[in-house]
């Protein structure tokens, strides 16, 4: 099967069941709003985390699932994002002296960058700034001069290593390998507290609806079509007069921003951000998220993205080298055998259900191709 | 009389090699111009350069008058009004036709337009206008991969006239049609000269006998001759080099 | 004077390496439009070969020791060839034409071939005993050392180019992957048998990249992550050197080689990448199909 077959049978699907996604998508919210009525609170806490992964996931999936571009580098934003955040409960926890990272390295007072975020607010807006910002500036200097496809990809993995190589490497200012850590309290609630972790899972869960209700408006609207078509014929879109680079920069922004956000989410629920998080294999595991769920539809990369994560805390706390063997397979089976992911089986499935081969659909769509 | 395009001693290299070689003609409003000759004379690189799919090496070509396009680039230039399709029907093969003929149809291809605007009614007139037209409007819903391949040839056709454009550019708009379909196809050409210049590339002498106001002759990357068909088909030279020297004419002379 | 000689000598060996390492690569992307994550795994395969070998030696006569990293170039050569050859017969022929699904397909094989490693040879590094023979080294003057086991790696990357030019421009064999490289349907009607071809040609570079992962056992500790430690740098290779040509990737391998350590040394490690990302970014501004590229002439491809 070649790609292009690949996105054929793909666009179909998607047209046959728009309106049901938004349906799913609720049926899984209200999953979720009362989920935490039958789990303790780690398991809500953790769910929280798979949360915040899923919306990072949506953002991932505009950039590649519908817009053709993989980016093996959507860590750093992510990263990006939840250390803004962390930088804040930090300086948070200090009480106004200098975070106990700093002083081991013999810092003697707070570097000018980090003084911004003893403000929350500041610091919630600038974990979605500055992957907006260090996108633009990526995206700018590479779709503008064409840079596409395979070479893109490898240049946004070369992020990934850049970025956790500089933050390990920057121990003074980034806290190093242990990252930051060690918080106390959010605009003053202890994060211990239950009541906090219940509020932020609810946060998470509102911000993952907002993220998803955008998004969908977004693939709706003209410029969705825009993205299909530059994912399909990039010089196509180019000779219809429209320059793909102003929609590649803008859906890379856009994706870096969810990232960044997902990242700001992130932090307060797990409570430790290290370069870890961001180098290639986390950020390659988030495609497989999207794979794995279905790309080119929003609510495969949620589903996606939950169903990985749940899956991996329940084998990789007890048998982590299963946890290698299933994921690499995962790639494989997945790219190989079901390219639009549990989305695309269930579509797949839904459909035979319903209508029994069609003799006379069968042949037309045999001479098409 | 008017000219809508000027070719100024027009050269493009590929790696040393001359596609085209000092190219000056004239294009003039209304005309269907055609440009034949055998595979490798240049003329798709021609067309390549008047949409600024390749960047000449030197020379000039203005449109309108005074907007050199040679320095725009190729989205610029479709905005400018020139318009192209290319030999392969290129068409979004995951979207309806209707979807296809929307994204042409729109004249502010701005990120704010597209996330924020939607069709207007005069849009949606016009598109509807042109699918009957090109005798789609019944498969507008369809995806282009259930049409055949003279529909998807029309499609493209289709798009370009959504594009309003004042000067069309076609790589071989009837390759692998039919007879009939090549009428219909002409018929289709001359219905769009009414408001727009057409240049042709084309090996179909028939329809190049039908259909053309004015045929140029491309040989190694240079005018060889331009004038009317018949003028053309007495040029000693022309019939050497092209039409009776088993090029692709010679069993339609 | 002699430090930056130094420098420059040892951006030339780190070079060599990347490009032996990205030979096979440049040439399966050229040639299949596949993007194999994997390959990183074959250099592991190849320092495994080379740490295996020299446990057997271990139970024979001392004088025979030095003998067994001559042996160990040609099977690390042939086991990785011969992985390459089943994972190309096994899940990349299926990936024709797709490279960014190839991408993750291959990456996924890649956690595999690790965590086997880890499961086979444990998760801590192991350390292969360089022969006798390559201790010391060629002394220029005072204080400025070339140490053999650089001379030799850079000798034998010399030696790998120069067989691979030969294999593609001077052989049956070569032309056939040409021809499939260039054009593939007219190669196909010619009567090749491109398939045949794919395959013998990833099982080749995937064997370079195991003489890499032999070469990389004379410089350190060897352990299951040491592809990944190479694979985006070689990736670099080919992206700036354009893929498939040998011209592209020796050129990228020393750009990138050399950038990389003359930067680190004059910044430190973690700035030193970021500099050498901005000059691949920057260079790519020039030529965003690599420097060497091959251009196409079809509208979308």
């Amino acid at each position: 099967m070649t790609e292009a077959n690949v996105r054929n049978s793909r666009f179909d699907l998607r047209r046959l069941t728009k309106s049901k996604e938004l349906l799913v998508f609720a049926f899984l919210i209200l999953l979720l709003v009362f989920a935490p009525l039958f789990l303790s609170i780690f398991r809500v806490n953790l769910l929280g985390k798979f949360i915040a992964y899923a919306i990072l996931a949506i953002g991932l999936d505009l950039i590649w699932g519908f817009t053709g571009i993989l980016s093996l580098g959507h860590g750093v934003f992510f990263g990006l994002g939840a250390y803004c955040m962390a930088m804040y409960l930090k300086l948070e926890a200090a009480q106004g002296k200098l975070p106990d990272f700093m002083s081991w390295s013999g810092l003697e007072s707070l570097p000018w960058f980090w003084k911004p975020f003893t403000n929350s607010a500041l610091a919630i807006v600038m974990a979605i700034l500055i992957p907006t910002g260090l996108a633009f500036v990526i995206g700018f200097f590479t779709f503008k001069n064409r840079i596409r496809g395979v070479y893109f990809s490898i240049l946004s993995q070369a992020l990934a290593i850049i970025f956790s190589v500089l933050f390990v490497g920057q121990q003074a200012y980034t806290g190093g390998t242990n990252g930051l850590t060690n918080y106390r309290s959010i605009m003053g609630f202890s994060l211990s507290s239950d009541t906090t972790k219940l509020t932020l899972y609810y946060i998470s869960l509102a911000l993952l609806v907002v993220t998803y209700l955008f998004c969908n408006f977004l693939v709706k609207r003209r410029i969705g079509r825009i993205l299909v078509a530059i994912r399909d014929g990039e010089n196509r879109v180019r000779f219809s007069g429209y320059n793909p680079a102003t929609y590649k920069i803008f859906v890379y922004c856009l994706s870096a921003a969810i990232a960044g956000l997902a990242g700001a989410v992130f932090v307060p629920q797990v409570g430790i951000i290290s370069p870890a998080e961001m180098g290639i294999v986390p950020s390659i595991e988030m495609v497989i998220w999207v794979a794995i769920g279905g790309r080119g539809t929003l609510i495969g990369a949620v589903i996606g993205a939950i169903l990985v994560n749940a899956l991996k805390s329940g084998i990789s706390d007890s048998f982590p080298d299963v946890w290698s063997y299933f994921i690499g397979l995962a790639f494989v089976f997945v790219v190989l055998l079901m390219p639009q992911g549990i989305v695309g089986l269930v579509k797949e499935m839904a459909r035979r259900f319903k209508q029994p081969p069609n003799h006379t659909e069968h042949l037309s769509t045999d001479k098409a191709a | 009389m008017d000219s809508i395009l000027q070719i100024d001693n027009l050269t493009v290299s590929f790696n040393g090699f001359r596609a085209v070689n000092h190219v000056k003609t004239e294009i003039e409003k209304g005309e269907i111009r055609f440009f034949i000759g055998p595979n490798g004379a240049g003329k798709t690189t021609l067309l390549d350069a008047i949409c600024g799919r390749v960047k000449p090496q030197s020379g000039q070509v203005l449109f309108s008058g005074n907007l050199d396009v040679t320095r725009y680039s190729e989205h610029e230039i479709v905005n400018i009004g020139i318009g192209r399709k290319f030999q392969v029907p290129s068409v979004f093969a995951h979207m309806s036709v209707y979807e296809n003929m929307e994204l042409a149809v729109v004249k502010d291809r701005s990120l704010y337009s597209s996330i924020f605007h939607k069709l207007n009614n005069e849009q949606r007139e016009r598109i509807e206008d042109i699918l009957v037209t090109i005798g789609l409007y019944e498969k507008r819903l369809n995806t282009p991969k259930a049409l055949s391949h003279g529909e998807k040839q029309w499609l493209e056709i289709g798009m370009l006239l959504a594009q309003e454009p004042k000067l069309m550019l076609l790589d071989e708009p009837v390759a692998g049609m039919g007879r009939s379909e090549t009428d219909v196809t002409g018929k289709l050409l001359e219905k769009i000269a009414r408001n727009c210049t057409i240049i042709v590339v084309e090996h179909d002498m028939e329809f190049v006998k039908d259909y053309a106001t004015k045929v140029t002759v491309l040989h190694e990357g240079a005018i060889l001759d331009e004038g009317s068909v018949s003028e053309v088909q007495s040029n000693q030279k022309v019939i050497d080099v092209y039409l009776g020297r088993g090029g692709e004419g010679e069993c339609l002379m | 004077m002699g430090t930056y000689l130094l420098q420059i000598f040892n951006g030339i060996s780190v070079s060599s390496i990347l490009i032996l390492a990205a030979l096979g690569l440049a040439i399966t992307f050229g040639l299949m439009k596949i993007i194999n994550m994997a390959h990183g795994e074959f250099i592991m395969i190849g320092a495994y070969v080379t740490y295996l070998m020299q446990n057997q030696f271990l139970h024979l006569p001392k004088s025979l020791f030095g003998l067994y990293f001559l042996l160990a170039i040609p099977a690390s050569f042939i086991v990785s060839g011969l992985v390459g050859f089943v994972l190309e017969r096994t899940v990349i022929r299926h990936l024709y034409n797709r490279p960014l699904d190839s991408l993750l397909a291959t990456w996924g094989v890649s956690l595999v071939l690790q965590q086997l490693a880890r499961n086979i040879f444990g998760a801590p590094n192991v350390d292969v005993k360089s022969p006798g023979w390559l201790d010391g080294g060629l002394v220029l003057s005072q204080g400025l050392q070339l140490p053999y086991k650089r001379l030799f790696i850079i000798a034998l990357v010399i030696v790998c180019l120069l067989s691979m030019f030969l294999l593609l421009y001077k052989s049956k064999t070569g032309r056939r992957i040409r021809a499939v490289m260039q054009n593939r349907e007219m190669a196909e009607s010619m009567g090749i048998n491109t398939r045949r071809v794919d395959a013998y040609t990833f099982a080749i570079g995937s064997g370079f990249a195991g003489i890499a992962g032999c070469a990389l056992t004379l410089l350190g500790s060897i352990g299951s992550t040491l592809g990944t430690n190479y694979i985006v740098d070689t990736f670099m290779v080919v992206v700036l050197g354009g893929v498939g040509t040998l011209v592209g990737t020796a050129a990228g391998g020393l750009l990138i080689g050399t950038a990389n350590t003359t930067l680190e040394f004059l910044t430190n490690a973690s700035l030193g990448k970021v500099l050498v990302f901005i000059l691949i970014i920057t260079l790519l501004q020039w030529r965003p199909n690599g420097l060497f590229n091959i251009s196409s002439r079809s509208l979308d491809d």
